[in-house]
């Protein structure tokens, strides 16, 4: 309670700022004072500096819950979701950055989707199985209990950027699938009713662009909001593409 | 001018939209796909708890089917839904779910022998058959007679999102992102496409096609506060409102979440209470026994949320500085089911709240949380009125929820009435009568329109601050429009917010004047017609001198079946109109499979219609006749209320279950 009586505090929330729309704009940083209130979280202090500050500041949310993915960003240069950051556990001075490696739209909007949407293509992130045809009337494919769980946990990534930004390996490698795509092979090589053979993920990235080009930073693991096990999928990748290059 | 044709335009990247677009495309067709955002990234993917569909392979689903599934959605919808429609939505969910398990979907499955579950507060023994390992499993929801919310921990949107996104790359969908339809394309009550705006160059396109779907989802952001993604904001039923022509249906129509957490007003999933979570008040006394003896914590969520608000008016609710809230206790559960179940849950808790649920309580309250109301359509998704639109999931009023729709059949409505739609479609594109004949000429007139109106919201200058609208906008919503409802607000309401759509046509965008990305003038656009469809909602609320279902008015606490047995039609025929158009459509009994009857909710309430007993005779004579001659549910209910010739051909097929016709 006494901490709440204290007057509250002024956020200085400086923002890195370009709109690569306008000819006679360069990047460059602006700084907006907000007074911090209770449970206030980075999506309010952004809306809230929209709303009363400028109202041109350009950046993403959907669901606000940490659940969709939209709204990763730079938070004192660290890759994360705005939306559930709580200022109370940052410091008053507040520094926010878009994601690097994506395509800027403008000030803290990135587009995450094109580039997701490229990794999914080249990745084929779906089921492939045309042996099996579908047939709505039937009883489900039956699946272990545990093993549905366990696609669960990779199934989780949300697509937000985070592992991206915060990879080394791709700083050098424009092509590097990133933690974001190894997490998804591992996520399909798991799951039996994808019937593409070993080979066929060796073929995707049993190279340089794929899991052998990895530095083991694990920047990925660090950041990932989802707390999804990158780490040892990456390895389990590793193993189990050695074991069929020999 | 830039114009791109296709067969079918879809606005709205979600489930629903999504499960159209590989369904035309499997039947041949050409479509596209706008979105405001990455379609991974829509409000589906927030959808935690379930889907339900009567697959019956856990223990305590055993019995289940399409027939308890229906009786459920007619009661839950305080029958107010289309029995047809519903009947429809429940022979297909299995369908729906058997092949998004198909795609990817990993369902979490039933485990054979014992487990502990949680039930009315005390842990249970249930054992699971042998036979039904590693079937799909569910678990309980408000409203159901049966476990039949099938899930994936609390991540089941996202995943069968994810899926379908996923389905869609595979049949090389085309999506166009961060575009937004903002008017619809029509002449002679035929619909030809949308203008979009290109949100990241503001670039105006014409979308040029046979048909165009709406699958925007709900309108809940008209309120200050709900559990609503921020995109959610009724911008597809406002284009549509805008034709004049097209029809809105029920949108006084609002369900309130029992528990959003205090006070962002985040969901914490129905499968809290599913799992066996309880309600408790300042005292720390679980008082939902009291008001339900029967449900208690898993009433219908019109009723809990209204018996939370009574709670709270009693003075039990906990003080806070942002206002009253009540308790979600799910710490009984224990840690491992948590963990596992209701993981995001425990994300939210932790990240929004800084506590643990497994050893704290959740603070929450009810919350807008979906629009039953919608674009009124036929069955098969089109428009009533306007011949080439159609329209799917939340953004649609088909109309499958009536007054208040039950959890876990709002992701479950996304893929069945995709998959349905997708074929009505399908149809249509294959018949002659979906040619086009609109001059390109007439095209280029509704850009020239969208293109003026930009102009004028960025040159106006001394005008309004669009967000100081929208703001007032939430509160009269929150304030006058919420869970109980009364004359005398509603027409506050209604005379504020007409006078807030005039001023709306004043609106200046501030400072931010550029064409390309520009969040000021999206949001002045948006909040003209937000206040819109904000109108037709509290229009709509104050005329039904009733209650029924999620519309609760204490000045009419009665459901009114005798004059009030019919679904709100609103319609905005002229652009200078200051108010909505509001028309009704009467709900036939003598068709009906449930005629009307008490809820089973506190006291019954209803004035009844005459002509529902008489109904309700035919079909108890129906029934006992073809009993006595032997005849199967299938055989019976088709004598009641024949709906399996309305769907496609592929979909009309027995679904199988355990024990049954395998």
């Amino acid at each position: 309670m006494s901490q709440e009586a204290k007057a509250p505090r002024i956020l200085k929330i400086s923002i890195l700022r370009f709109d690569p729309h306008d000819p006679e704009d360069f990047p460059h940083m602006e700084t907006f004072e907000v007074e911090e209130a209770s449970g206030m979280t980075l999506f309010v202090v952004l809306n809230e500096i929209r709303e009363h500050h400028d109202n041109s500041l350009k950046f993403d949310f959907v669901c606000r819950a940490g659940i969709c993915g939209s709204c990763s960003m730079l938070v004192n240069g660290k890759p994360t979701l705005a939306c559930r950051t709580l200022t109370k556990k940052l410091d008053t001075n507040i520094t926010l950055a878009p994601l690097p490696l994506f395509e800027l739209i403008g000030d803290l909007s990135v587009y995450t989707g094109k580039w997701m949407r490229g990794l999914n293509e080249r990745l084929e992130t779906w089921i492939h199985d045309k042996s099996n045809e579908l047939q709505v009337d039937k009883l489900e494919e039956r699946m272990e209990p545990e093993l549905a769980d366990e696609i669960y946990e990779l199934d989780r990534c949300v697509e937000c950027g985070c592992c991206v930004a915060g990879c080394g390996t791709i700083q050098m490698r424009d092509n590097f699938v990133g933690a974001v795509g190894l997490n998804k092979v591992a996520r399909y090589h798991l799951d039996p009713r994808d019937k593409r053979s070993d080979d066929e993920f060796y073929e995707m990235i049993g190279n340089e662009d794929g899991v052998f080009g990895c530095m083991t930073l694990l920047g990925c693991e660090d950041v990932c909001p989802k707390d999804l096990p990158l780490q040892s999928k990456i390895a389990y990748l590793r193993r189990m593409m050695l074991k069929n290059a020999l | 001018m830039k114009v791109i044709y296709t067969d079918v335009l879809i606005i709205g990247g979600g489930l629903a939209g999504l499960r159209v677009a590989t369904g035309v495309k499997e039947r041949g067709h050409d479509c596209v796909v706008l979105t405001l955002v990455p379609p991974k990234r829509s409000h589906s993917s927030a959808a935690q708890g379930g889907m339900q569909a009567s697959l019956a392979n856990s223990n305590m689903g055993e019995g289940d089917n399409e027939d308890v599934h229906f009786s459920d959605t007619i009661k839950g919808s305080d029958w107010g839904a289309d029995q047809v429609v519903a009947r429809m939505f429940t022979h297909c969910a299995p369908k729906a779910i058997r092949e998004l398990a198909h795609w990817g979907v990993p369902w979490s499955r039933v485990q054979r022998g014992d487990r502990t579950a949680i039930i009315n507060a005390k842990k249970v023994t249930i054992t699971e058959k042998d036979e039904a390992h590693g079937l799909i499993t569910a678990r309980d929801f408000g409203g159901t007679k049966k476990w039949r919310t099938c899930y994936t921990s609390d991540g089941t949107g996202h995943s069968m999102l994810y899926a379908m996104d996923n389905k869609a790359h595979e049949d090389k969908v085309e999506i166009h992102e961060r575009l937004e339809a903002i008017s619809l394309i029509h002449e002679n009550g035929r619909c030809y496409g949308a203008v979009a705006r290109n949100l990241m160059s503001g670039e105006l396109v014409a979308y040029v096609s046979k048909a165009t779907t709406i699958a925007t989802g709900g309108y809940g952001r008209i309120y200050s506060v709900s559990t609503n993604a921020i995109i959610c904001q009724g911008i597809g039923q406002a284009i549509a409102l805008e034709t004049g022509v097209a029809t809105l249906g029920n949108m006084e129509a609002i369900q309130f979440h029992p528990t959003a957490i205090v006070p962002v007003g985040i969901l914490t999933t129905e499968g809290c209470r599913g799992d066996g979570g309880l309600l408790l008040d300042k005292d720390g006394y679980r008082f939902m026994p009291d008001y339900e003896p029967e449900k208690k914590e898993l009433a219908s969520r019109d009723v809990v949320s209204r018996r939370m608000t009574e709670h709270m008016r009693k003075g039990k609710g906990v003080k806070s500085r942002y206002g009253d809230h009540l308790w979600l206790d799910i710490t009984i559960l224990g840690r491992a089911h948590i963990e596992k179940n209701l993981r995001e849950v425990k994300e939210i808790c932790e990240n929004f709240l800084g506590i643990d649920p497994a050893e704290e309580w959740i603070p929450v309250r009810p919350t807008q949380h979906y629009s039953m109301g919608g674009i009124r359509t036929t069955y098969k998704g089109e428009s009533q009125t306007l011949k080439g639109l159609y329209s799917a999931g939340e953004a649609a009023c088909w109309d499958m929820h009536g007054f208040n729709r039950l959890g876990g059949n709002s992701v479950s409505e996304t893929v069945v009435a995709g998959m349905l739609v997708a074929e009505y479609i399908s149809d249509y594109l294959e018949s002659d009568d979906s040619n086009l004949s609109i001059h390109t000429a007439n095209v280029e007139k509704f850009v020239q329109k969208e293109q003026e109106k930009i102009d004028a919201l960025l040159s106006k200058e001394e005008g309004e601050d669009a967000y100081v609208l929208r703001r007032r906008m939430e509160e009269i919503m929150m304030e006058d429009v919420g869970i109980f409802r009364n004359g005398k607000d509603l027409q506050k309401a209604v005379d504020e917010l007409k006078e807030l759509h005039q001023r709306a046509k004043n609106i200046e965008v501030f400072r931010s004047k550029s064409r390309a990305a520009n969040p000021a003038l999206v949001n002045a656009y948006r909040t003209q017609k937000m206040i819109k469809v904000a109108l037709t909602v509290a229009y709509g609320a104050l005329l039904r001198t009733e209650s029924r279902g999620a519309h609760s008015r204490e000045d009419f606490p009665k459901r009114d079946d005798e004059n009030w047995l019919k679904r709100s039609i609103t319609t905005w025929p002229n652009e200078n109109d200051t108010m909505p158009h509001m028309e009704y459509e009467e709900i036939d009994i003598s068709t009906m499979e449930i005629p009307p009857g008490f809820r089973g909710y506190g006291k019954d309430l209803t004035t009844t219609n005459a002509h529902s007993a008489d109904r309700q005779a035919q079909v108890d004579k129906i029934n006992e006749e073809l009993e006595a001659q032997g005849k199967d549910r299938f055989e019976i209910q088709e004598a009641i209320m024949p709906f399996i010739d309305k769907l496609p051909k592929k979909y009309q097929g027995i679904n199988e279950r355990l024990g049954e016709n395998v």
